[in-house]
């Protein structure tokens, strides 16, 4: 929608494709290209209470798929962290980050941004990770709230020891 | 899955999520209608340039990879401006490339096209936009190569691009194409894109950044999602 008239027209995106690892996620996929950022938080101080968040993405007939890549972004105020994983290196096609859990913003359940690419996508994905662990403000949360029961399980990670 | 109020893809340019004649979307478009947010911290945020270590021949992909000759195929420079929709630039804005080599082969182990891999090329790169929104890449222009989307596909010319803008809603991942490619008009991926959206992905032959007996200049430039004046403060 052009509201004024010094408004451009928007870049469309394209998919990232199938070949996007040794430009983007190149160390995890062993080529021979320094990776900017990876899946585990780079300034970890001792007290840093460390978690994994670790799963699968799915196409709709739930195959997991090997060829996606996942980057998460967390910002809390006190902590911000960035990070990039391609599925297809481990035989599960796990993606796995190591990072920390986010503090409450503004009375809001914590969460953690998830950008979804993969070939097959012309549009990259943006979703949330909320936490098991977080019944209280998960209840009481706007987001939430506004996605339909029957899939609010599907954005809300579940707290396992061991992983 | 969802999208944001502000900084939103705008349908009457974007591609839909779901086009059938990329027969990959079937499966792997969302399914669900998304849920529309108001942006929070997170997402008025995003990691910044200083956040990555560039090396000095990154920008440069006819030298990057280099074992022990120059890269075949044609040299060329590619730059151009980020921009948000206002048209004000984007500085210090990460830019990110992939692409074939100039027979049409990708590095990538899982590309089995039977054209050769150019030991002196690796297809990579990356730069940081200056103060005022340009960058400036100099690589090997990419051959195009067959696919199996549907009988004797190929792919037009392209490379692969990937930026930031400030703040994570402005993420794009797009590519750019070539003037003049006749394969365009069969190419299921840039003809999914709307009418209006479509030239914004051919370069053009830019005879001023030419560089005499040595590469052909292209112009390539992007204009992320967004209003923003100034860059969000978000240290």
């Amino acid at each position: 929608m052009e509201t004024n008239n010094s408004t451009l027209i928007q870049t469309p995106s394209q998919t990232v494709g199938p070949y996007f690892a040794y430009g983007l996620t190149p160390e995890q996929y062993s080529y021979n290209f320094k990776s900017l950022v990876g899946n585990c938080i780079l300034n970890q101080d001792s007290d840093a209470n460390l978690i994994t968040i670790k799963g699968k993405i799915f196409d709709g007939e739930n195959n997991p798929i090997p060829d996606a890549m996942i980057e998460l972004w967390q910002n809390d105020g006190m902590n911000k962290f960035f990070g990039r994983f391609g599925t297809g290196t481990d035989t599960e096609n796990h993606y796995f980050f190591q990072t920390i859990k986010p503090q409450s913003v503004d009375g809001q359940a914590p969460y953690i941004t998830l950008i979804v690419f993969m070939r097959g996508q012309l549009i990259h994905s943006y979703t949330r990770v909320y936490f098991s662990d977080e019944e209280v403000l998960n209840e009481q949360d706007l987001v939430l709230i506004s996605v339909p029961s029957n899939r609010r399980n599907t954005i809300i990670a579940q707290k396992k020891e061991g992983i | 899955m969802c999208d944001f109020i502000e900084n939103s893809f705008d349908i009457e340019v974007q591609p839909p999520r779901l086009y059938a004649e990329y027969t990959s979307t079937i499966l792997r478009a969302p399914s669900k209608p998304l849920i529309i947010l108001k942006k929070s911290l997170t997402e008025k945020t995003g990691p910044l340039f200083e956040d990555f270590n560039l090396g000095i021949l990154d920008h440069d992909l006819t030298k990057n990879a280099i074992q022990d000759a120059e890269p075949i195929g044609e040299r060329i420079v590619v730059h151009g401006k980020v921009m948000n929709e206002k048209g004000q630039p984007m500085p210090h804005t990460l830019i990110e490339i992939w692409q074939a080599n100039a027979a049409g082969r990708y590095v990538h182990k899982v590309d089995q096209h039977n054209a050769p891999l150019d030991p002196n090329f690796l297809g990579a790169g990356r730069c940081i936009t200056d103060s005022e929104g340009n960058y400036r890449f100099y690589t090997i222009k990419p051959g195009a190569y067959p696919w199996g989307n549907h009988p004797n596909a190929w792919r037009p010319n392209h490379i692969h691009f990937s930026l930031f803008g400030n703040e994570i809603s402005s993420r794009l991942v797009t590519q750019m194409y070539f003037p003049g490619d006749p394969l365009l008009a069969y190419d299921p991926i840039y003809q999914a894109v709307k009418a209006k959206g479509r030239e914004l992905l051919i370069s053009k032959f830019d005879l001023e950044v030419t560089e005499p007996n040595f590469a052909l200049g292209y112009r390539f430039d992007i204009v992320l999602r967004g209003h923003h004046a100034t860059p969000f403060e978000n240290r």
